[in-house]
């Protein structure tokens, strides 16, 4: 390796020593997943072993196929990913509007509108899901995919709303102008000039959103207890719960629903960061 | 900016608002008012208001107390940990380092695996017998640990999953902020001799301030609503003494079925909230460029 990779006034030692403690960490990190896969690729007769292996010599794919033939899987994805593309339509629709009224005009109660937005998000999940649950109770919205997304919205919202006015900030006002001068009103301006320039950064807001409701689990275990219509993380959550009979088909199914979201996460993690550090990006 | 009809911003903004009133502003008004009654499972369609009686119960009962030191342990190790070790992360994954990328993306794994995967996942691995953590304690000759069946451990195992789970967001996001630091402030530093500390403490660290502050703020308020960790893994166990204040209020509710005395243990965290959340807006005061 050529030396001047390296910065200048690093001895060969401390090199040796990032790398050593970044290799590490790597391992910390890494190495949970890979002891699930592990576990998925056990037969079911030998599931309990004191061993670190990760791929293990008798390995099968047994457990993913388990995952399809035993379990509703199927059907847990399919309520996931109903409540989750609900989430992401809504949600981001709204929050574009919303982050549209806060790049673009000026009136009364508007910094305390964008303060509240952000307030929101100190309240525990727990402190507010009883009293929702009641009154979904009393409204007869337990059991319902709508009575799970509305939360997911309020949970969304806050930050595609921040995230898409920092992006509508970056967009030149005088291309909106030129749409009214030809005579277009706000409604065809938003959706024919503003819309199409932020699809990046609808992108992110959309990944966000399906990510809160793919991921979420406290409020899907509280509100859906009918068993065709409980999503993903409250179907695993169930597996885990028989832990002697089930290790391997969990990791299975584990693996095949976090995988895909953690590369969509990768992907999107730069412009994520940007977002959560409020506006701290122009451009 | 541009004026047309007065109504116009707000229209944009109603259907976003309403969500949130409806989820979070009645929710908290309702709440407030249950805290007052007796609403159980049995009482669901019929509460009776007791007074204070809900909170007579919280103050009475020694556990308040115990929970809440216990919180703020959770919240201040975590949160410690956070950012010292997302910050020395960040410090090195800025320099010139071949491969440096891989090591970023691989060091993202546990904030871009869903939550509740990896806290089942850490579940498994704290299984005394089969549990790969027991497993490698084992190798370097440590006696097993009963993680999942003695309460103080069982805590400490969660805090460990909670830093696992967090470092990596601040590692990312300090990881931008060093990335703002124009490089010419460390060139004239170079050219008055500085040492690789002095750089840290008089430049890097001054310069991070403005983002670390708010983030610090954030996690905070993250940890301390962090209710996944905890309840997931002392699901189906008998750990009664690892409960912090957010998940004590969820196993009132949706274990116990005390909706009354849940709602006022509820405003109870809420006034310790909105305690602290004066510095969150204090914090965020810095963004007023934004509005």
């Amino acid at each position: 390796m050529k030396l001047e990779s390296f910065e200048k006034r690093d001895s060969l030692l401390k090199v040796i020593a990032i790398y050593a403690v970044l290799v590490l960490m790597c391992v910390v990190t890494v190495y949970p997943m890979l002891n699930v896969l592990s576990i998925a690729l056990r037969p079911g007769s030998r599931l309990f072993r004191s061993t670190l292996e990760i791929i293990p010599p008798d390995a099968t794919l047994e457990n993913f196929k388990r995952v399809f033939t035993e379990l509703s899987y199927l059907t847990w994805l399919k309520n996931s990913l109903i409540v989750g593309v609900w989430t992401t339509m809504v949600g981001v629709l709204v929050s574009a509007f919303a982050g549209y009224a806060f790049s673009r005009y000026k009136f009364a109660g508007k910094r305390h509108i964008m303060t509240g937005f952000l307030l929101t998000q100190i309240f525990p999940a727990p402190m507010l899901l009883l009293p929702t649950y009641i009154l979904l109770t009393r409204f007869k919205l337990m059991n319902s995919y709508i009575g799970l997304i509305i939360p997911y919205l309020a949970a969304a919202i806050p930050f595609c709303a921040w995230t898409a006015k920092g992006f509508f900030d970056s967009i030149p006002f005088s291309l909106e102008e030129s749409a009214y001068i030809d005579g277009a009103g706000p409604m065809k301006t938003f959706f024919k000039i503003i819309m199409p320039l932020s699809i990046p950064a609808l992108g992110v807001i959309s990944l966000f959103a399906f990510t809160t409701a793919w991921n979420e689990y406290i409020i899907a275990r509280a509100i859906l207890t009918k068993k065709d219509l409980i999503t993903l993380p409250v179907g695993l959550v169930n597996l885990m719960g028989q832990f002697n009979t089930h290790w391997g088909v969990y990791s299975a199914s584990a693996i095949l629903t976090s995988i895909p979201v953690m590369i969509f996460f990768m992907l999107m993690s730069k412009f994520m960061v940007s977002g959560l550090t409020l506006g701290g990006v122009k451009g | 900016m541009y004026q047309t009809k007065k109504w116009l911003p707000y229209a944009y903004v109603l259907p976003s608002l309403l969500i949130l009133l409806l989820i979070v502003a009645y929710p908290l008004g309702y709440g407030f008012n249950l805290s007052f009654t007796n609403m159980s499972l049995n009482t669901f369609f019929n509460p009776k208001y007791i007074g204070f009686e809900n909170y007579k119960t919280i103050f009475a009962n020694g556990e308040l107390l115990s929970i809440f030191w216990r919180t703020i342990v959770w919240t201040v190790v975590n949160v410690f940990f956070h950012v010292t070790i997302g910050l020395w992360l960040a410090l090195m994954l800025n320099r010139k380092l071949p491969g440096k990328n891989i090591f970023r993306v691989l060091l993202m794994i546990p904030w871009a695996i869903p939550q509740y995967i990896a806290v089942l996942t850490w579940r498994g691995m704290y299984d005394f017998q089969y549990g790969a953590v027991n497993i490698i304690l084992n190798k370097i000759g440590i006696e097993p640990i009963a993680w999942l069946t003695n309460s103080q451990w069982t805590f400490i195992g969660a805090i460990i999953v909670n830093i696992w789970l967090g470092f990596p967001f601040m590692m990312m996001v300090i990881l931008a902020g060093l990335q703002s630091i124009p490089n010419e402030l460390y060139e004239s530093a170079d050219i008055d001799g500085a040492s690789g500390w002095q750089r840290l403490k008089n430049i890097t660290l001054p310069m991070l301030k403005p983002i670390i502050t708010p983030m610090v703020v954030l996690g905070t308020v993250w940890t301390f609503n962090m209710v996944n960790v905890i309840i997931i893994l002392v699901q189906n166990t008998a750990n009664e003494k690892t409960h912090i204040l957010v998940t004590q209020v969820y196993r009132s509710a949706f274990t116990y079925f005390r909706y009354g005395y849940a709602a006022a243990f509820s405003v109870v965290i809420f006034i310790l909230l909105a305690l602290f959340s004066n510095s969150f807006i204090k914090a965020s005061k810095g963004e007023e460029g934004v509005y």
